[in-house]
């Protein structure tokens, strides 16, 4: 028994999956089991025209209606776009856009009217939209301090160096720290209707629920929790470079002011792509019986702040509203359209080609 | 017993001193004196004190050099070293692109993983070790005067050990004492070499005369001996006596750690190495270390990764570089500043970028690649061990995978070099015929015996064959068992039948006894020769009874006779008797010998340089007094210089007979010795001797028992003749024979009987000028031997000399000059038996068959189906070796030999340029048909496919492979093989279908193997299974080793040990199939798996300015191939069977897809490569396009992207799989849920944690989201459309995978049958 073992391990080595080490007595013959034996019941789909055939058909038709069906959906949306950069001197926003500056203290306006050509039923959204914003730089994107958004009191005093070098201004902590929220997008828009009989009819925009409930409730805060007094809470911190008023300033709401303030944290939430858009404003369905927005002339008056000519930026105002499946994009129907034709056809020409090639081979099987 | 040496004790004094000296010096042997003459075993003045105790460590670590040796070891994997330069990279703060703790995980993790199994590994040879070392054995203390109980560990170099029956040495030992008799001491070597038969070790010489028990504190001796050193046959040394006597040590006196002391009550010995220094761990060296065909390709391709890596970073920089150059000084808002509020050139960005890039595309080079390898072939080697059909019940062993690393390269050979005996034969050798003075006795009975055997066995396989269904089947069997048993009962089988009860049965039967099955012992004699046998024992015994010399008996009935002493006795057959299994029979007769004359005779024939002067007179004395105290018993002591000189002088003595019969017992009866012959069994080191043992035992000569220095014979009328065995000079491979040297207890000469192969004694028979019947006796031997061989029978001659006393004394002097030298020992003894081995005279020839083994000629057809080439190696003579070439189809009658034996370096060039020009001029006359040439180039892969009629040979003969077998001897290899001529004879070698070489030594085997290797670039394997094949089986990139009967050398060798030949079928084209296949396919989904899933990142990196940021979670990035895709291709790689094991054996012809590595080409890498990057464009642009101007934000989209890259791999997966069982289903599943459960997790963990990304919710909210399914039903089918529709459409002209290989070889098949 010893020697046995003592031989086992010298001449195995390492060969240390023969199992359990059975005694001498044992015979060493293998469990005759479907899984040692390699012989578990397996299903063996082979691919042959045959049984993809089926398959191609199938997804074909099921891909097909889906696509419609979304298109359809896609194209039920109603969606308004202007775009106020103020690039060409006709555009009402030219002056504004030259005489720019992070820190220019005065103000500058500029009115772009519209005119929706369909009523808008249900909740319209109104988003801003940047282009060729590089919000997803890997640089940019790391530049926050998540802890002090949360409101912790030792981030707010002492920003982590990832807010570098967005952390400290002339000594003092930045509140909030970091390169997104330094960039934050600070151009103010205010919609009015024009009654057909002239006056101007400011609409009402919702600046509450436009970020997640989880960022605003959850992963921001201000610090010292729901203390009214935000002035006293943010005691011994500046405001961002480009900002022009303090975090505390934001809003008046107190329940939408400081690191809560939603326009805020719908900035934080950094973009997927160069160009975005981020919600803005909702404009809420009064009753069922008026739509949220009528036919007619509409006036967007823009406080213009944000400066994007320096990287070639567009800015845009979007008017949407939305389905079951986001906002207006046809992509996806018409994805799935095509999807779902390329089955089929590809179905086809394999039907055909199994059909001329499929005969050879049986006759070849026939005459053995 | 050393008392007497103490008068000249200052003499020896000095000499021991002179010994001490030198030692320092040559420092080329090891000096051992006795632990009790010392206080401490450690003590200052302790020679062994340097020496390794008897404590064995295997393990690799201690607690404390675990990870640093761990690491180190580890970082000798270049791919380990380049994962963490990446990882340390990720702390430098400006090229950073995850966080650096998380950047370590991946490395860590499989650092640990292998750091683990190294750790599991170490704990279980601790473990044993620890077993081991507390074993217990006796050990002499000095203090208690008595053998206390040791662990193992405590024993030291020079301590006086006790062992007793069954016991397992501790230590190699030197044996001093034993309680048998004869002084011997036996052993079971199984442990060491695998051979279950007994050896007989020795006591010393000088302690041989011990009438009490050993008393460790009169020894004194000093012993010197060679270093440690691996050689299990080998040891040399002398022990020097206080007297100054120096006595040589054999081999045949040491004991070896590890062996069992088997039928010895006690023994005692010296330790001479302990520990790590035995020969038994010198001998163990740990697994073998190959890199495979797969992984050399497969490390090309990782080269090719790490270079498109390179390329994409570099692009990467280039376009981060441009994107910063467009805004000139424009700073734009979104590009940071570094840290220190620096501005960073576009250049310098650039080149920072790039290192970062490295991070994060770090994924393509697949990190857990390696790991995943070794994981899948330890499940393959797993499950080849558990394969059922590979299990032998006879001998009760599976196949052994020593090498944990190539199971792939199974499925990759080309070549396949083959031993003969004992690989592609049983072993088993079974004697037939023999011619004896040249007259030949046929034994026709025996062959008719055995035809008759061979029918009943195939109708009784008939029988069960017929039988029909399964229920049935059980009855008949048992029925058929029942008749076997029956049957062997009565005449005693034979096992070729296939039956296993009865296999099982002679494997109980030869339990105890290697080599003996019931067909070796069955032999019927031939009537002739038995009575010619009969008739010449009764005339001796006539003769002796009135003393008239032997030589006046006819000279044909005396080489009858002289024929089966030799068979008897020319051997190193060890006799025991059944019923005590390890019980040696044993039976002394006193010879009774005068010793006036000894002193004439030591002073004429002693070497002076082993006893000089005033010693000889006194150990002379000694030996007088001795053997006149204890009945001369020293006389049968070992063939050693004074005891053979005595036994020597013994002149002539009037009434030399009668002595030596003295105590024959009174039972003459034939019957009653019949009885008890029965009982006796033989243990031969080399099965042919067993057969001429046994076989002579059918003459009435049997063996009834061996000492070191006396034979028993009985013989028919005689009764019992011991013959005194003055040497045995061993068999060896270059003598190709074996001597012993007797005194004949008849005629009292000293004869040399000789039994050896015909081509080595042929040459040494006497001229012959010495008389007309020695001529013709030779010439019609010749004959016959020619004709057994043509019969595929093993030949050996039987050749006997005697030697007048002052030839023997003249050799003798040399002999012993050369036994007891140290240095050149073997080559001194190699010519003293060259000297003594001449002018022989031939006796007679016996013909053995070695039996072909199991399936060994289905094997070779079907492994030739496979495109296999076979090339058999043996040892053996021409035509044996074609013989057996034919019998196991490795030859085809029809096909034409070509048959090359040169004699010299010209000629043998002469040969081979003979033959290239016949084989040109046969390719010409096949390649004009130009039809066949068509149809060889579009079935290549089948052109080695044997035609079945010789009509279509010409449609069917490849224009590689033509239909002809190359046969070369061992003197033409050896022209051959020279540099000069290698290619020729390659050239010609590769051209035919098969290629035998004959008389072929173990070197040029190897040489061959080496040859065909490295020239034609091809995989080879090696099978064999005895000591010859070692080195041949270590060239070949796959050595497989039978663990059959010639000990375990090939089987420690190999990389994977068979119990049998035909075993090789399964192994190579099932499992070596499998392994390919699947480790092939797993590795181009890994390349595939990680290029797709790093070429969304690039992608991306467009959308982003280049600026190396990423869309998937880091977390994602960095476990996605550790964790999320992990398992099923896993499952897959170990599981996967592109085709079931019945079709491959049925259809050995899928096995060229492993041979043209169909399922790994470079161009497959590339097609993965291409097919990865678009399935990545698909599984980026669609979320693009599905997010595009939206408000989506960073990880919101990258999660879906994840999710869509991980369900279009395992989709891909499923493409790929052709055998779904439950684990795949469970495998695939199980990834799904896992990231789905990681990723939730992970996203409700922390809302402020895991910057930059933060991902608080994500995945919450997007499964929320209808869009999420959208994609994800979408994306994998866009993604694997093509890929999907490509296969389809590849497969569909051809049929599709398993139908393609099912019905392809059908209509090859077909093909010769419409011919006809």
């Amino acid at each position: 028994m010893m020697a046995s073992s003592y031989n086992a391990k010298d001449e195995d080595g390492h060969i240390t999956v023969s199992g359990p080490g059975g005694g001498t007595l044992r015979s060493k013959k293998p469990e005759n089991t479907a899984f040692k034996q390699q012989r578990l019941p397996a299903w063996q789909p082979i691919l042959t025209a045959g049984t993809v055939l089926p398959a191609f058909f199938i997804i074909g038709l099921l891909f097909i209606p889906i696509g419609i069906g979304l298109f359809v959906t896609s194209n039920n949306i109603k969606e308004f776009e202007v775009d106020y950069t103020g690039v060409d001197m006709s555009s009402p926003c030219f002056n504004c856009s030259q005489n720019f500056s992070w820190n220019s203290t005065k103000p500058c306006t500029c009115t772009i009217p519209f005119y929706l050509d369909q009523p808008y039923e249900s909740n319209v959204y109104v988003y801003y939209g940047l282009s060729n914003f590089y919000q997803n730089h890997r640089r940019y994107v790391k530049s926050r301090d998540d802890s002090q958004l949360n409101g912790d009191v030792n981030s707010l005093m002492s920003p982590s160096k990832e807010c570098e070098p967005y952390a400290f201004h002339e000594n003092k902590p930045i509140a909030p720290c970091g390169a997104i929220a330094n960039s934050m997008f600070n151009d103010t828009l205010e919609l009015f209707y024009n009654d057909p009989n002239g006056t101007r009819i400011p609409i009402p925009l919702n600046t509450t629920g436009i970020a997640w409930w989880t960022d605003k409730h959850v992963k921001f805060g201000n610090p010292g929790g729901n203390n009214p007094n935000l002035t006293a809470a943010f005691q011994g911190t500046t405001k961002p470079v480009n900002w022009r008023r303090p975090v505390y300033e934001l809003d008046a709401d107190p329940g939408n002011n400081g690191f809560i303030n939603e326009d805020f944290i719908v900035w934080m939430r950094t973009a997927a792509l160069p160009t975005f858009r981020k919600l803005y404003r909702i404009i809420n369905k009064k009753s069922s019986m008026v739509p949220t927005l009528p036919r007619g002339n509409y006036t967007l008056e823009v406080v213009y702040n944000y400066p994007v000519r320096s990287f070639e930026g567009r800015k845009r105002v979007i008017l949407s509203t939305i389905s079951w499946m986001g906002g207006k994009n046809p992509f996806l129907g018409i994805a799935y359209i095509t999807v779902g034709s390329v089955c089929f056809f590809l179905g086809v020409v394999l039907l055909i080609i199994h059909h001329k090639c499929g005969n050879r081979n049986n006759s070849a099987d026939i005459s053995n | 017993m050393a008392r007497e040496g103490e008068d000249p004790g200052m003499a020896k004094a000095s000499k021991v001193k002179r010994q001490r000296k030198k030692k320092p010096k040559e420092n080329k042997t090891r000096t051992v004196h006795a632990n009790i003459l010392y206080d401490n075993a450690k003590g200052e003045e302790n020679p062994n004190r340097n020496y390794a105790n008897n404590k064995i460590k295997t393990t690799k670590y201690t607690v404390l050099s675990f990870l640093p040796k761990n690491l180190f070891e580890q970082f000798h994997r270049f791919a380990n070293v380049y994962f963490v330069f990446i990882a340390l990279l990720n702390f430098v703060p400006v090229v950073n692109a995850f966080q650096p703790e998380l950047a370590l995980a991946p490395v860590v993790f499989i650092l640990s993983v292998t750091a683990i199994k190294d750790l599991w590994e170490d704990y279980r040879r601790h473990r044993s070790d620890q077993e081991i070392n507390h074993m217990d054995c006796l050990v002499y203390s000095r203090a208690e005067r008595r053998y206390v109980e040791r662990y193992w560990k405590e024993v030291r170099v020079g301590d006086f050990i006790r062992l007793r029956c069954n016991e397992i040495l501790p230590a190699d030992v030197l044996l001093l004492s034993s309680s048998d008799p004869d002084r011997l001491c036996h052993i079971e070597t199984a442990t060491l070499d695998g051979e279950t038969n007994l050896k007989q070790r020795q006591v010393v010489r000088s302690f041989f005369d011990l009438d009490c028990d050993f008393d460790p504190l009169k020894y004194n001796g000093i012993i010197e001996c060679e270093k440690p050193n691996n050689d299990l046959n080998r040891f040399r040394g002398y022990i020097i006596h206080q007297s100054g006597r120096r006595d040589a040590l054999y081999k045949e006196n040491l004991l070896l750690r590890g062996c069992t002391i088997r039928n010895t009550e006690e023994a005692v010995g010296i330790v001479i190495y302990a520990g790590h220094e035995t020969k038994a761990m010198l001998n163990n060296n740990g697994p073998r270390y190959k890199r495979s065909k797969l992984e050399r390709q497969m490390n090309v391709h990782v080269f090719w990764c790490v270079i498109i890596l390179l390329v994409m970073c570099l692009f990467a920089a280039v376009g981060h570089g441009l994107w910063m150059f467009q805004y000139g000084d424009k700073r734009p808002v979104f590009d940071v500043l570094s840290p220190e509020g620096t501005d960073l050139s576009p250049i310098m960005s650039a080149i920072y970028l790039f290192l970062t890039m490295i991070i994060v595309f770090q994924v393509l080079i697949p990190i857990s690649l390696f790991v995943s390898i070794e994981i899948v072939k330890i499940c393959q080697v797993y499950f080849i061990h558990q394969d059922m059909d590979l299990y032998d019940e006879e001998t009760d062993s599976h196949l052994q995978c020593r090498a944990l690393n190539i199971t792939e390269d199974l499925g990759q050979m080309q070549y396949i070099f083959s031993d003969k005996t004992g690989t592609l034969t049983e072993n088993k050798m079974v004697f037939r015929r023999c011619t004896v003075a040249g007259v030949e006795y046929s034994h026709d009975a025996n062959a008719r015996r055995l035809a008759m055997y061979q029918e009943m066995d195939s109708e009784e396989e008939d029988c069960t064959s017929h039988s029909g269904t399964l229920p049935r089947r059980d009855s008949v069997t048992s029925h058929q068992s029942a008749r076997v048993v029956l049957r062997s009962q009565s005449t005693k089988s034979h096992r070729r039948t296939g039956s296993r009860a009865e296999a099982k049965r002679a494997s109980i039967l030869s339990k105890h006894t290697a080599f003996s099955s019931p067909m070796e012992k069955d032999i019927t004699p031939d009537p002739q020769l038995l009575d010619k046998v009969n008739e010449c024992s009764s005339q001796m015994d006539f003769m002796r009874f009135h003393s008239q010399p032997m030589s006046q008996l006819p000279s044909d009935l005396a080489d009858i006779i002289d024929f089966f002493i030799a068979l008897t006795i020319c051997n190193t057959v060890v006799v025991s008797s059944p019923n005590q299994p390890r019980q040696k029979v044993r039976m002394r007769f006193e010879l009774k010998s005068p010793v006036k004359t000894i002193e004439d005779f030591i002073k004429r024939f002693t070497p002076s340089r082993l006893t000089s002067g005033s010693n000889s007179s006194s150990s002379s004395s000694l030996i007088t007094n001795r053997s006149s105290n204890r009945g001369c018993s020293s006389l049968l002591s070992s063939p050693s210089a004074e005891s053979t000189l005595t036994k020597l002088d013994e002149e002539q003595p009037p009434r030399g007979l009668e002595h030596s019969f003295g105590p024959v017992p009174p039972c003459y009866n034939g019957k009653a010795w019949n009885l008890e012959d029965g009982e006796l069994r033989y243990e031969a080191e080399s099965p042919d001797e067993a057969a001429l043992v046994y076989a002579a035992r059918a003459y009435k000569c049997s063996l009834v028992g061996r000492l070191p220095d006396q034979v028993t014979v009985e013989l028919p009328h005689l009764g019992k003749l011991s013959f005194e065995l003055l040497h045995t000079l061993g068999f060896d491979s270059t003598r190709k024979r074996m001597s012993v040297v007797v005194r004949h207890p008849l005629t009292d000469q000293i004869t040399v009987y000789t039994k050896g192969a015909d081509s080595a004694i042929m040459d040494l028979i006497k001229p012959p000028d010495t008389g007309k019947r020695q001529i013709k006796i030779v010439s019609r031997t010749q004959n016959y031997l020619n004709l057994y061989a043509a019969d595929g029978l093993r030949t050996l001659c039987i050749a006997k000399k005697i030697l007048s006393k002052e030839q023997y004394a003249c050799w003798l002097q040399h002999h012993l000059q050369a036994e007891t030298a140290i240095q050149g020992r073997e080559e001194l003894l190699f010519d003293s038996a060259l000297r003594l081995e001449t002018n022989l005279q031939l006796l007679g020839a016996t013909g053995i068959e070695d039996r072909l083994q199991d399936g060994v000629p289905e094997t070779i057809a079907s492994l030739r189906m496979a495109g296999l080439q076979i090339w058999v190696l043996t040892g053996d003579k021409q035509e044996t070796a074609v013989n057996i070439a034919y019998a196991c189809k490795l030859l085809d009658p029809e096909e034409e030999i070509l048959t090359l034996n040169a004699d010299s370096q010209e000629a043998c060039a002469l040969l081979l340029e003979e033959s290239l020009h016949y084989i040109q001029a046969k390719f010409l006359c096949s390649s004009t048909d130009q039809a066949a040439k068509a149809f060889h180039s579009n079935f290549a892969p089948f052109e080695i496919y044997p035609s079945s009629s010789p009509s279509s040979s010409s449609h069917t003969t490849p224009f590689t492979v033509l239909r002809l077998g190359l046969v070369i001897d061992g003197r033409t290899l050896a022209y051959a093989l020279d540099k000069s001529l290698e290619d020729k004879f390659l050239a010609v070698a590769r051209s035919c279908r098969s290629v035998l070489c004959c008389r072929s030594t173990p070197l040029q085997k190897s040489m061959v193997v080496k040859l065909v290797r490295n020239k034609l670039k091809v995989m080879t394997l090696a099978i064999g299974d005895g000591a010859n094949d070692v080195s041949m089986i270590q060239v070949a990139d796959v050595g497989v080793g039978i663990s059959g009967q010639e000990g375990m050398q090939a089987v420690m060798a190999s990389d994977f040990a068979l119990p049998r030949f035909r075993y090789l079928q399964k192994l190579l084209l099932v499992h070596g199939h499998w392994c390919y296949s699947r480790l092939a396919n797993m590795i181009l989904y890994f390349f595939y798996k990680n290029a797709m899933f790093v070429a969304l990142i690039f992608w991306y990196q467009f959308y982003c300015g280049f600026s190396g940021s990423a869309m998937i979670d880091q977390w994602y990035l960095i476990f996605f191939n550790l964790m999320f895709s992990a398992f099923p291709q896993l499952i897959t790689g170990t599981l996967d069977k592109d085709v079931s094991a019945e079709t491959l054996q049925q259809l050995p012809q899928l096995y060229v897809n492993g041979q043209n590595s169909e399922e790994y080409k470079p161009y497959m890498f590339w097609m993965n490569m291409i097919d990865a990057f678009y399935q990545s464009l698909v599984c980026f642009f669609i979320p693009y396009f599905a997010y595009a101007d939206s408000d989506v934000d960073l990880f919101t989209w990258g999660t879906p992207i994840t999710t869509l890259a991980l369900f279009t791999i395992l989709v891909h997966l499923g493409i790929e799989t052709k055998t779904w069982t439950w684990m795949n289903w469970l495998s695939i599943a199980f990834s799904t849920a896992l990231f789905f459960t990681v990723a939730l997790c992970y996203n409700a963990s922390c809302p402020t944690c895991y910057t930059p990304s933060n991902p608080y919710w994500t995945m919450q909210r997007l499964l929320q989201d209808p869009l999420f399914y959208l994609l994800c039903v979408i994306t994998p089918v866009a993604a694997l459309l093509l890929n999907l529709f490509f296969k389809v459409l590849v497969q569909v002209p051809f049929s599709s995978g398993g139908q393609m290989k099912l019905r392809e070889p059908v209509s090859l098949f077909s093909e010769p049958t419409r011919w006809r």
